[in-house]
């Protein structure tokens, strides 16, 4: 066996990982005794960016923050403006708004079930649930005109109508799609070896959930109601109420329960939403220039409470705008999670909380740093090149093998 | 023509031995990952996909990192695929007697057979990377789980054949084929132990992608990883022969042709069977494997000896000493 | 209540069933009515005003003027993100996202494309392709 305490790094590169960050574990056997978070490898500037775009160049921009999150984060952002410049969305467009956000929560969970399958190696169930997020996608791709980052929103309402075939035939995949999960939920309840690997698997207590400040699926799957579609109702959500799935098992087990009573909870108000839907106006027309304010809203994306905040100036361009995502919130459950667990669960507990590192990777402290001021990315380059060349790093290896002219 | 040198040399080169075998296992794998794709819904490699994997592996720039035991490293790969090879000699294939029989070749096999275990972690171990050291203790670990059951299995008929010789079990149920249904349990727990030892779905935690890259074959790379993968699919086969002839030795008296082609007819039975075991299942967890293994699988390898032993106790009583 | 194996049934119905996976590129795959793909540009319509210019997020177009009401589009479709905007933002209705998707190319001068108005009365100096 190895020493008695071994440091194994996971990631920022390693299979179970979808997106980069880095665990720093300390192991005894297969034990883990403690374990490390570092975020930040995803950062790609967009709070900054978003300064220096005006409001409609933004909504997109803020809409790649995430490829399965995108209208969460689009619609928030939206919504944000719209409070701050105080346009009425009409009720057609709320309605929009609520169904495709239900389509994209559809899709995130079907995608979960098979990430969930493929960490714990039952690729069979990556390959079912992902042959059937086919159907959502197709229905987003008539709907929206994309199969993912929709772009259907605008500021002050939607940008597309939704006509009468293609409310048939969202219902009928819905009908497709709600089978099939049916089908998914009784292998999720009855596969012993599935049991095996998400049963007592990442532990989190009601109060632990609580004080950690989890969100969405993994609070809610500790007996914690949060969900901001009831506790907090936008677009649609106050008069199509939503009821919040919750679970008492604390565990990856009752996660994946909350997400497949969310999925059947989904295709319910899909149906509520195409029958209501309201005649009307899909968007007022909003001002190029934002009157000076600021906004705080919430949206329940599929992972959890998505946070955007804006603050307007009165020109075309937002002052700042500040996103908290919600793996940033389930992240240091996770930590707590890992503790006393085993090597072999990681993959399936950090699965678990859904994490979606690109939204997360917001703002980047640097603690106890005497520097001040700005640097160009000139600048930025030379200071990391020198950085590490103090610290031992030979770039002349890194570079051998490349011919002249091979390396852009 | 045996036991001259151009025989022997005939017979471990070409057939049965390396290029058999080679040819053998990557159409097994090719039949393993069309398989499972159709299971899953999917269209799955072409034919020659094995074989061009190997070929671009065996073209590939070897890279063995720097804190490598270099020489444990590189005599790995060949221990694993020399010793399963060698193990084929001894399994009956087209006829009842195997090539080079002798009387204990039974426990040669199954030592043969244990020798690819040790080879992966030994391989492992010396590569020094965490994640390799972290598989090879584990496929250690599940040696321990999946042994006694394998051994157990072949114990079992063995015991009511009254022989440890492979060929002459196979000639004793060839000569009394209803003896086999008492083997039936025996059947599913050698199946089980082999899944172990083949490190496939449910047993895969030695390798398993999502948690620690590729166990033991991390540091691999070229040619070393062409061999080592040769060697677990050749695995495969010979595990299968094995089965095969111990639990199935039916219609080995027909002829070499027939018996030839029933035998390719059960090998490929008992792939199917594993590749339709490795969808249906999630990965366990070590130590859950090495729990199951005790609590379920060396109890029931228990009762089929004691199957074995009061059938064999029956048929001798009336007759008797 | 557990059992193993639940999935077996399932999957053995697999076996029959044509398999799911599309053989793309040898067979089509055509996206449905309003999909955002490629951007077409009718010259004869644009009167220059560059809205789409200001409201794109990815700068991917740009109008140029090469003669009296003559404008030219100079679309990067390597920047375009296909959102669409420029099409909303037009009052003339010029700009559409067709449903071309296929749009790799295998040198970076191929991905941006200019689009020219019809040869008017008096003959026009022909711009170079960047």
């Amino acid at each position: 066996m190895p020493d008695a305490n071994l440091q194994v790094p996971i990631g920022p590169q390693h299979p179970a990982l979808k997106e980069p960050t880095s665990f720093m574990l300390t192991l005894s056997g297969e034990k883990i005794m403690k374990a490390g978070i570092r975020l930040g490898y995803n950062h790609r500037g967009i709070e900054k960016a978003c300064e220096a775009r005006t409001y409609i160049q933004d909504l997109y921009l803020v809409e790649r923050i995430c490829g399965i999150c995108s209208h969460s984060h689009a619609t928030a952002f939206a919504m944000a403006v719209e409070e701050c410049a105080q346009l009425e969305v009409p009720r057609r467009a709320n309605y929009i708004r609520s169904l495709v956000g239900e389509l994209e929560r559809v899709h995130s969970h079907l995608l979960w079930l098979g990430v969930a399958g493929h960490e714990v190696g039952f690729d069979t169930l990556l390959m079912y649930t992902w042959r059937d997020r086919e159907v959502v996608m197709d229905l987003l791709a008539m709907l929206t005109g994309n199969r993912v980052n929709y772009g259907i929103n605008t500021i002050g309402g939607v940008r597309r109508d939704v006509s009468s075939e293609q409310k048939l035939k969202i219902l009928e995949g819905v009908k497709v799609l709600e089978e099939r999960t049916k089908y998914y939920i009784t292998v999720a309840t009855e596969e012993v070896t599935l049991a095996k690997r998400l049963s007592g698997v990442g532990a989190l207590s009601h109060d632990d959930a609580v004080r950690l400040g989890a969100v969405g699926p993994t609070a809610r799957a500790s007996s914690v109601p949060r969900d901001c579609r009831k506790d907090d109702p936008y677009a649609a959500y106050a008069e199509v109420p939503v009821n919040v799935i919750t679970d008492n098992h604390n565990d990856v087990y009752g996660r994946t329960l909350v997400r497949c009573g969310e999925l059947m909870e989904c295709y319910r108000l899909i149906r509520q939403l195409i029958e209501n839907l309201p005649e009307g106006p899909i968007a007022v027309k909003a001002p190029r220039k934002v009157p000076a304010a600021e906004a705080f809203v919430r949206y329940e994306a599929p992972r959890g409470e998505d946070a955007h905040y804006v603050k307007s100036n009165g020109t075309e361009k937002p002052e700042r705008v500040k996103v908290r995502a919600p793996t940033l919130a389930n992240v240091q459950a996770v930590a707590h999670m890992l503790k006393d667990g085993y090597l072999a669960d990681l993959p399936i507990v950090v699965a678990a909380i859904d994490p979606c590192f690109s939204c997360t990777d917001r703002l980047i402290e640097v603690a106890g740093s005497a520097r001040d001021g700005v640097m160009t990315w000139g600048q930025l380059r030379e200071y990391g090149i020198e950085w590490h060349r103090k610290r031992g790093v030979d770039f002349s290896a890194l570079n051998r093998n490349f011919r002249a002219g091979e390396n852009r | 023509m045996e036991h001259t040198l151009a025989g022997v040399l005939f017979h471990i080169l070409i057939f049965p031995g390396l290029l058999f075998l080679a040819t053998m296992a990557l159409f097994a794998e090719y039949v393993d990952r069309k398989v499972c794709a159709r299971l899953q819904n999917r269209v799955g490699p072409p034919w020659f996909q094995p074989w061009a994997d190997f070929i671009k592996l065996m073209a590939k720039e070897n890279l063995v990192p720097e804190l490598v035991d270099r020489p444990m490293f590189a005599i790995a790969p060949l221990v694993a695929l020399t010793s399963v090879v060698t193990a084929l000699m001894y399994i009956p294939i087209w006829k009842s007697s195997a090539l080079y029989a002798f009387k204990g070749d039974a426990i040669v096999v199954l030592y043969l057979l244990s020798i690819p275990t040790v080879a992966f972690f030994l391989g492992g171990w010396y590569s020094r990377s965490l994640f390799s050291m972290i598989g090879a203790a584990r496929a250690i670990t599940q040696l321990f789980a999946y042994e006694v059951p394998l051994v157990l299995s072949i114990l079992a008929p063995a015991l009511l054949a009254d022989t440890w010789s492979l060929s002459e079990l196979t000639k004793y149920y060839a000569a009394h084929p209803l003896h086999m249904l008492f083997n039936v349990i025996g059947l599913a727990v050698g199946l089980l132990a082999l899944l172990g030892k083949l490190e496939r779905v449910p047993f895969d935690a030695p390798e398993a992608e999502t948690e620690i890259v590729a166990g033991t074959l991390t540091e691999y790379s070229g040619k070393l990883l062409a061999i080592f993968r040769m060697a677990i699919s050749v695995e495969m086969i010979v595990g299968g022969s094995l089965l095969a002839a111990v639990y199935l030795p039916f219609g080995l008296n027909l002829g070499p042709e027939v018996g030839f082609g029933l035998y390719l007819v059960k090998v490929f039975a008992i792939v199917c069977l594993i590749s339709l075991l490795r969808s249906v299942f999630a990965r366990l967890r070590i130590d859950q494997m090495v729990t199951f293994c005790w609590r379920y699988v060396a109890p029931v390898a228990f009762l089929q000896l004691l199957i074995d032993l009061a059938a064999k106790g029956l048929m001798k009583g009336p007759v008797g000493p | 209540m557990t059992k193993a194996g639940k999935m077996l049934q399932e999957v053995l119905r697999s076996v029959g069933r044509k398999p799911a996976t599309v053989r793309y590129p040898h067979v089509k795959v055509t996206m449905p009515a309003d999909f955002r793909g490629k951007l077409a540009f009718d010259p004869a319509k644009c009167i220059g005003c560059k809205l789409c210019m200001r409201d794109c997020p990815a700068a991917a177009i740009e109008i140029v003027k090469v003669g009296d009401k003559k404008f030219e589009a100079h679309i990067d479709i390597a920047k375009c993100i296909a959102c669409g905007q420029c099409v909303d933002s037009c009052p003339k209705d010029t700009l559409r996202l067709t449903g071309d998707f296929e749009l790799a190319q295998l040198s970076r001068g191929k991905l941006r494309i200019v689009i020219q108005p019809a040869p008017g009365p008096e003959p026009e100096p022909k711009k170079p392709e960047k």
